[in-house]
């Protein structure tokens, strides 16, 4: 049996509770570093199960406007993956119990490079990576070596995740599996609930890993829909853009930034739980 | 990739033709770093390209449209008046800026466009910077009933304004990318952000020999009619092969088409020419991402790129659209390590200056892409004997670039 991690032993306590995770995604650094640690550090009190943080990149090539323009937010505060790596020791000091997942693409993490990022989130406190843009077909790059430092690898399985090729992307998994409910870019078109749901039963008789559901969730009503038989339920580009509304006409942050974040998390926790 | 050990027990290639491997790699470069939702599409593209290349059929068709619509084989040129005037090798232009569309692009397209009727797509997409590239998918894909979207960068927009017009006369719609600088990174992005929308019916036409596997490799083996065709014509104009081949590095697709079928042959130099921009040495201010960047993953392959400390890709700069992309196809990174191609650079100045050269001396207007290839050219004819032979491929004509060549020269036209 392997250790248990603070992500398993998240969804395991959800389990008890008989609900779904939220699943908060925000970009490092955005829009300003200081502004984010506030952001950052109010997600558990606000309600969020789960926290992805965003490793911003250039060319995010899988994401929609939202969250291109958050990480171009970020980057032009001038984040990088150290100061997003010391974010969450800070974090992890103040808050032992809340599971942190790194999102992001490889690039950053191969120049770090990948084995002294891999050994500096495990000491800064990371509890999963995902890296959409390194297949199962690529384990050895990144998964494996990840595994075994004790860190949880999410893999994304998509609509077009056949029968065929699941085993393969659910091999390595551990901590949850993401089921990307569209074929698309983040940000975009709600997905069909229905379809979701039926979905979601297809790759629980493949894997006993807790599902969590997201691109396109955006409101409290849709959440509580796709919560319906799935482990959780990430959104992401409506918290990213409800920073971008809160920010003033030079892009800068405003008193309101973390409040808009946290109260929109907030009412969807409440969905979740209600 | 095949191997032989030496005397000292240090493993050297005996052949420089066999990668990718099954993963499609080069060495350390390559691979198929994508997005989950488009991983069962790459995949099934290695089948389709893999079936289509044993079926006599395709090959067939491909050769009709070759000899009847493009007009291959395409002439092997000897500039004499630059080679009198340069003073040392014979200099021999591969024209494949006379096919259909002006440019090499072609050679590509025709190719993947029957590889997409074979697998049953209906939509085609495309990314462009030059606009040569979308120009040559907006053409296959009126012939062939197509319908075709094209990601281009604003700023490319603007720069290649007769390109854009071909575009939208051949059908294309044509989307305007304002990510980023707007330009030709900017543009692969959204047309991956298309393709990973419209997975069931859309085939992604990439324009140069980079992203995922096994993008590189059959955009090379479609570009690589250049090559065969110059060993046939060299051999036949000089009896044996050129001394030099030199050719532009954008995305390296041109180049890798002249350049693979002879990597085996020793005694042939290969120099492959990067954009130098305002000078290797202006931070962000040249597109050489193998002479001025370092390894990392972008689009879907391991190569080199243009990119700071922190691994985030930085825009580069060319005054040629085709040549502003800070990455390279990650066989020519292949070959950059192991030392079968050098590879230069030209600075905008010297193509600009290369440009007039070829026009007054040949009565031959290149494209800005090619000029960089001809700079060297002009560097490397000099030192080398009369009775040596270099042949470059002039991939394009410049007909496209008439605007800011008459911008950057302060003509009124
Ligand atoms: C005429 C011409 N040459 C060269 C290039 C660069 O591409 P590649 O390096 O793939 O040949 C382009 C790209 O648009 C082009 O139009």
């Amino acid at each position: 049996m392997k250790t248990q991690t603070r992500i398993d032993r998240r969804f395991a306590a959800l389990k008890k509770e008989g609900r779904a995770a939220l699943v908060t995604f925000i970009t490092a650094g955005d829009p300003d570093l200081e502004t984010s640690r506030k952001i950052l550090f109010g997600l558990p009190k606000a309600g969020a199960d789960l926290i992805e943080l965003g490793m911003p990149f250039s060319d995010p090539m899988a994401d929609g406007p939202a969250i291109q323009a958050s990480s171009l937010r970020a980057l032009q505060a001038g984040q990088d993956m150290k100061k997003t790596l010391a974010l969450v020791a800070e974090f992890r000091a103040q808050d032992p119990d809340t599971p942190i997942v790194l999102m992001g693409y490889y690039n950053p993490i191969y120049v770090f490079p990948g084995d002294r990022f891999l050994d500096e989130a495990v000491k800064s406190g990371v509890d999963g990576l995902i890296v959409v843009d390194v297949p199962p077909e690529a384990d050895e790059e990144l998964c494996l070596p990840a595994i075994e430092r004790g860190l949880n690898f999410i893999r994304l399985a998509t609509p077009t995740t056949d029968a065929k090729r699941l085993p393969a992307v659910l091999a390595n998994t551990s901590g949850f599996v993401y089921y990307v409910s569209i074929t698309g870019i983040t940000g975009s078109a709600a997905p069909d609930v229905n379809n979701v749901h039926s979905q979601v039963a297809r790759i629980r008789k493949s894997t006993n890993l807790p599902v969590a559901v997201g691109f396109g969730v955006r409101t409290p009503e849709q959440a509580r829909e796709i919560a319906v038989g799935a482990d959780g339920v990430v959104v992401g580009s409506a918290l990213v853009t409800a920073i971008q509304q809160s920010l003033d006409g030079d892009g800068h942050a405003t008193g309101k930034t973390a409040a808009a974040v946290l109260d929109l998390v907030n009412s969807l926790s409440k969905a979740l739980r209600g | 990739m095949a191997t032989t050990s030496n005397k000292t027990g240090e493993a050297k290639l005996n052949s420089f033709r066999t990668g990718p491997d099954d993963k499609g790699f080069f060495g350390l470069f390559g691979g198929r770093f994508v997005a989950e939702t488009l991983m069962p599409l790459i995949l099934d593209l290695e089948r389709a390209y893999d079936d289509a290349k044993n079926d006599p059929e395709f090959g067939k068709a491909l050769a009709f449209l070759h000899t009847h619509y493009s007009g291959r084989p395409s002439p092997l040129y000897f500039a004499e008046r630059m080679t009198a005037d340069l003073g040392g090798a014979k200099v021999y232009f591969k024209r494949d800026e006379l096919n259909h569309t002006g440019s090499h692009k072609i050679n590509n397209c025709l190719g993947q466009i029957l590889l997409a009727r074979r697998m049953g797509k209906t939509r085609i997409i495309a990314e462009t910077g030059a606009g040569q590239h979308g120009v040559a998918v907006a053409t296959v894909c009126a012939k062939f009933d197509m319908p075709c979207e094209i990601y281009m960068g604003a700023t490319d927009i603007e720069r290649q304004a007769p390109n854009v017009a071909r575009m939208k006369l051949l059908g294309a719609s044509l989307n305007p990318v304002t990510s980023g600088a707007g330009t030709l990174k900017d543009a692969m992005n959204e047309a991956l952000r298309d393709w990973v929308t419209n997975v069931k019916d859309t085939y992604y036409i990439i324009g140069t020999a980079a992203g995922p596997h096994p993008y590189p490799m059959l955009v090379r083996d479609f570009q690589s009619i250049i090559g065969r065709e110059v060993r046939e014509q060299i051999v036949a104009a000089e009896g044996r092969f050129p001394d030099a081949l030199v050719a532009c590095i954008g995305g390296g697709s041109n180049a890798i088409g002249l350049f693979h079928p002879f990597l085996d042959d020793k005694d042939v130099a290969i120099f492959g020419v990067e954009a130098g921009g305002h000078g290797l040495d202006v931070e962000n201010g040249h597109a050489a991402s193998m002479n001025g960047g370092t390894p990392g993953v972008l689009h879907g392959n391991r190569t080199y790129l243009l990119q700071n400390y922190d691994g985030q890709i930085l825009e580069g700069h060319s005054i040629s659209a085709g040549l502003d992309y800070p990455g390279v196809g990650p066989e020519h990174s292949w070959l950059k390590d192991t030392g079968r191609v050098t590879y230069v650079s030209a600075t905008d100045k010297e193509a600009l200056t290369a440009l007039q050269y070829c026009t007054r001396m040949e009565g031959i207007i290149p494209a800005l892409e090619p000029s960089h290839a001809l700079a060297h050219v002009m560097r490397l004819a000099p030192t080398m004997a009369k009775d040596e032979i270099i042949v470059m491929n002039l991939c394009g004509r410049g007909d496209k670039d008439l605007f800011t060549v008459a911008k950057a020269l302060g003509m009124k036209i």
